[in-house]
């Protein structure tokens, strides 16, 4: 189990490094020079190659991905081109929320899919199973902004209940920061929790097939006793795989959701960077996600192993 | 046979239809959306109703009427007009982006299935290197580069799309390659291309197939926010997204807006999602695990 | 009124288990026609027939286990317990099931949880129906039930998962949680079909003497003959999903009634051969389920079918058994 902890760690070094290096050449096709753009058009040519020596930017481009690696990895982003902030604390900053709003994302998926997805599952022959498993169906379908949009027309445009947007830390106001948030993560929670109810579905539905449930139900166990001793064990393997992919779509659903609501995230950086055309900026907040999105995936990995005790382990 | 088996044959003789299920809802359901949607498309080649980028100040904000059946915008563009030729862009990123991807993906699968070990682990590689970069966001670094557009957005997601026909063709060749008539085959000496051809392919065709469903709902999906970012399709030409992005601003006024685009998404993503299982139920039940 | 199609056993207080009139079907279906047995305490009795005879489902159905969508209907009666099996509601069965009936099932590659220490899976029966006062007792009480069915190291084996575990070493843990809590019946479900001809004889001893210890009946479901011949005192021959013969091993295997079960012990003489020269089979194949023809469910496969077998054969008891047929084997020998 050791060694196969070792090698996906390897592995994940090795894919963000190739992720970086992907990034920083894209990065680098981009047209037109940082430096001339921040001057404006009546730049001379002085001030212009005094500002790209500011910048870094007239080094070789090996030199300059180094560079940037490098603070990466001590979690210095660099300074913006365009805007001359130091990116490292805006991403901090914005990480914050945006892990608030996935995070409570993350929550409504699995309140809502864990007992629709039994539910659906235990009674799939039935018409309740079979309605609940097309509503699910419909929920899928859904795009994240549309159900915030919905949201949004009918609790802060019709009813007046709720913010339509904005963002105050918790720290400051805490209901303030609850009633912006719970929008928000409906809108991104709602929808992926359709989509966790019917993976929820599927693995209970296999485990019902299963042997071992029978022998369970033969011990003594009721159905729904056999279920959640036996049952709920073996399907949460496959479920929190799908939970981790969850995980990073929820990350990049909040981009959005974040334009939708005027959230002050790291998506909404995101979008202002590439509108901006800050790539410094862009650089990285995509290394950020990117780094999400295989953390996610490598820690997933190494539950499956400690969850399933057949991954692994020697065979007597 | 188990009992278990015999007892499903037997239930299944009765209540379904005779040998797999030929039709059902899924399929029938998700065939009449898709095809819904490929009508309007197709039709809005032929007529719209109005031209759905005539600007009408007059007509601003009309409800429906049998001028305009979903009435128009805060452009007076026409609703439905827009719908139709929407539905266009819809159609073609979708086919595009899963091109793509299955044309790039699927032989880079049955490559890693079938070749030496260290192409298959080149392959994997890749995947987990491409894995990284979610559809979305990587159509967002392109459109920062490339500026923003249809063809950005259709490249972009389908290239983000190449891991999962990769790895569905990756483990779909690794297991045909591990039956017995291949194994026959091999031992008689047949080149692997033959192989390949003769029952690799076949095989993961079905595979294939609803992968395409699937990832077809995925990119109108991706599309749509896209465009709702205003990274997808430029305006004037209309896009169910950039529609569904303009309504915003108009709830109070004119909520319809955003529930006819927002309809429209959501109809072509059900019509693909359940194509997808009806396919996946019709070609073969037991593909379940493959998602 | 006409006859009776199948012994009527009375609901005598020492039957162990009675069954009377079990039809088990699916909503269009018939899988399962007018069962009706009885077991008595300690008694050993086997259930012969053909995949797709209906044989498992009966056990399945005494068991309230049956698949979805797969009803039961009729009597089953287990000794000490008031009301009928069938149709009970799943959380009294569920008091029963492991407690006063257990069963043990064909394929044990897949039986056990994955997830769980074999050890704790058999606690896990002991604690359900409260006959270990606490963890600690039962995982030792486990372990002592592992030495019981031979398994080497049983303190070792108690931590080991499933999956590291052979097909014979699982079965005999399926078989110590079966009796783990002194069960009145045991329904063996094709337990040795699955397993090395070596490993077979084993558990079948096993099985033999689990039930001698406790007094228990026990109903063996099997296709093959020679197993039924070593392990049961009974047996009851099933085709079509019915039961076509029963009777005690030796007169049924010595001198079988109906056309079906001598076919049966034809095919598994493997030294006799046919006037053609090759080995005996019953001519035809086994109908799919509910496909068996009206009248004898045997009679398109019957040497000796005639337009009487058109009909459903009465039951004719005989002895400590019975038949149903038109034209029994050695009729002419009265």
């Amino acid at each position: 189990m050791f060694l196969h902890i070792v090698h996906r760690t390897l592995a994940l070094v090795l894919t963000l490094l190739l992720a970086s290096i992907a990034v920083f050449l894209f990065m680098a096709v981009l047209p037109g020079d940082p430096a001339r753009v921040a001057l404006g058009v009546n730049a001379t040519p002085e001030a212009i190659a005094a500002l790209r020596a500011e910048f870094g930017t007239d080094r070789p481009l090996l030199v300059q991905y180094l560079d940037w690696v490098g603070g990466l990895v001590t979690g210095d982003f660099g300074v913006s081109y365009v805007t001359r902030a130091p990116i490292g604390p805006q991403i901090a900053d914005r990480l914050l929320v945006t892990l608030w709003l996935v995070g409570s994302a993350m929550v409504v998926a699995v309140v809502v899919a864990v007992p629709l997805g039994i539910l659906a599952a235990v009674r799939h022959r039935r018409l309740s199973g079979i309605l609940l498993s097309g509503l699910s169906q419909v929920g899928v379908a859904i795009p994240n902004f549309l159900a915030g949009i919905l949201l949004v027309a009918l609790f802060a445009v019709r009813w007046r209940l709720l913010p339509s947007g904005g963002w105050v830390p918790p720290a400051v106001d805490p209901l303030g920061f609850l009633q912006r948030l719970i929008l928000p993560a409906l809108a991104l929670g709602l929808v992926q929790g359709a989509v966790l109810t019917r993976y929820v579905r599927s693995a209970i539905l296999d485990v019902l097939r299963e042997d071992y449930l029978r022998t369970a139900r033969a011990k003594g166990l009721t159905l729904s006793g056999a279920l959640r001793r036996h049952g709920l064990r073996n399907a949460a393997i496959p479920v929190v795989t799908v939970l981790a992919l969850q995980l990073t779509t929820l990350l990049i659903g909040a981009v959005v959701i974040e334009r939708v609501f005027v959230i002050p995230g790291l998506g909404s950086l995101l979008l202002d960077g590439v509108a901006n055309r800050d790539l410094l900026l862009v650089q990285g907040v995509v290394m950020v996600l990117v780094l999400a999105v295989l953390l996610v995936n490598f820690v997933v990995d190494v539950l499956y192993t400690v969850l399933d005790p057949r991954i692994g382990r020697a065979v007597a | 046979m188990s009992v278990s088996d015999r007892v499903e044959s037997a239930l299944g003789a009765v209540a379904r239809a005779p040998t797999r299920r030929a039709w059902n809802p899924s399929l029938v359901v998700g065939g009449v959306l898709v095809a819904v949607v490929v009508g309007a498309a197709l039709v809005s080649f032929l007529w719209t109703p109005y031209d759905p980028t005539r600007i009408d100040p007059a007509a601003r904000l009309a409800g429906p009427s049998t001028d305009h059946l979903l009435g128009t915008d805060k452009f007076g563009r026409d609703v439905f007009s827009q719908l139709l030729v929407g539905a266009r862009t819809t159609i073609v990123v979708g086919v595009v982006a899963v091109g793509v991807a299955a044309l790039l993906g699927t032989p880079l699968g049955i490559l890693a299935g079938m070749g030496p070990r260290w192409v298959g682990q080149l392959v994997m590689r890749l995947n987990d290197l491409l894995l990284a970069f979610p559809a979305l966001l990587l159509a967002i670094m392109f459109a920062a580069v490339f500026g923003p557009g249809t063809l950005t957005a259709m490249v972009a997601i389908g290239i983000a799309t190449i891991p999962a026909f990769a790895r569905l063709a990756r483990s779909g060749t690794l297991q045909v390659m591990s039956t017995e008539y291949v194994l026959a085959a091999r031992a008689a000496g047949r080149s692997r291309l033959a192989i390949g051809l003769r029952h690799v392919l076949p095989n993961i065709a079905s595979l294939v197939i609803v992968q395409s469903s699937v990832s077809f709902a995925i990119a109108v999906l991706a599309e749509a926010a896209l465009s709702f970012l205003g990274f997808g399709t430029r305006p004037p030409t209309p896009s169910w997204g950039r529609m569904l992005q303009e309504s915003q601003e108009l709830l109070h006024e004119a909520p319809r807006l955003a529930v006819c685009s927002g309809l429209a998404i959501a109809i072509a993503v059900l019509g693909f999602n359940l194509l997808g299982d009806g396919l996946r139920d019709r070609l073969d039940p037991r593909l379940e695990e493959h998602r | 009124m006409t006859a009776p199609l199948t012994p009527e056993p009375a609901v005598s207080r020492t039957n162990a288990l009675t069954v009377r009139r079990l039809h088990v079907g699916t909503r269009r279906l018939e899988l399962v026609h007018d069962v009706s047995f009885s077991l008595q305490p300690g008694e050993r009795v086997g259930l012969i027939g053909e995949s797709g005879s209906g044989k498992s489902l009966t056990a399945l159905a005494l068991m309230g286990l049956l698949p979805d969508g797969v009803w039961a209907r009729g009597l089953v009666q287990l000794a000490g317990v008031d009301h009928n099996l069938i149709g009970a509601s799943d959380r009294r069965l569920a008091r029963i099931r492991g407690n006063r009936m257990a069963m043990v099932f064909q394929e044990p590659m897949t039986a056990l949880s994955p997830l769980m220490r074999v050890g704790d899976q058999i606690a896990e029966t002991m604690l359900l129906h409260g006959s270990q006062p606490n963890r600690r007792a039962a995982r030792a009480a486990a372990v002592d039930l592992l030495a019981k069915v031979r398994l080497p190291d049983p303190a070792r084996a108690a931590r080991a998962y499933p999956h590291q575990l052979s097909g014979g070493q699982r079965q005999r843990v399926l078989l110590a949680i079966a009796l783990a809590n002194d069960p009145d019946v045991l329904i063996c479900d094709e337990p040795t079909t699955a397993l090395d001809v070596t490993v077979q004889a084993q558990i079948l001893d096993l099985i033999v003497r689990g039930v001698a210890e406790r007094d228990a009946a026990l109903l063996f479901i099997t296709h093959d003959l020679a197993v039924v011949a070593t392990v049961c005192e009974r047996v009851m021959v099933m085709y079509g999903g019915r039961i076509v013969e029963s009777g005690p091993v030796e007169t049924v295997f010595t001198r079988p009634r109906h056309p079906y079960t001598r076919g049966l012990l034809q095919a598994s003489d493997l030294e006799s051969l046919a006037d053609d020269g090759r080995l005996r089979t019953i001519p035809g194949t086994v109908p799919a389920a509910g496909r068996f023809p009206d009248g004898c469910v045997f009679r398109d496969r019957c040497p000796r079918a005639d337009g009487l077998c058109a009909q459903l054969p009465p039951w004719r008891p005989v002895a400590d058994g019975g038949y149903a047929c038109w034209h029994p084997e050695g009729a002419e020998d009265a």
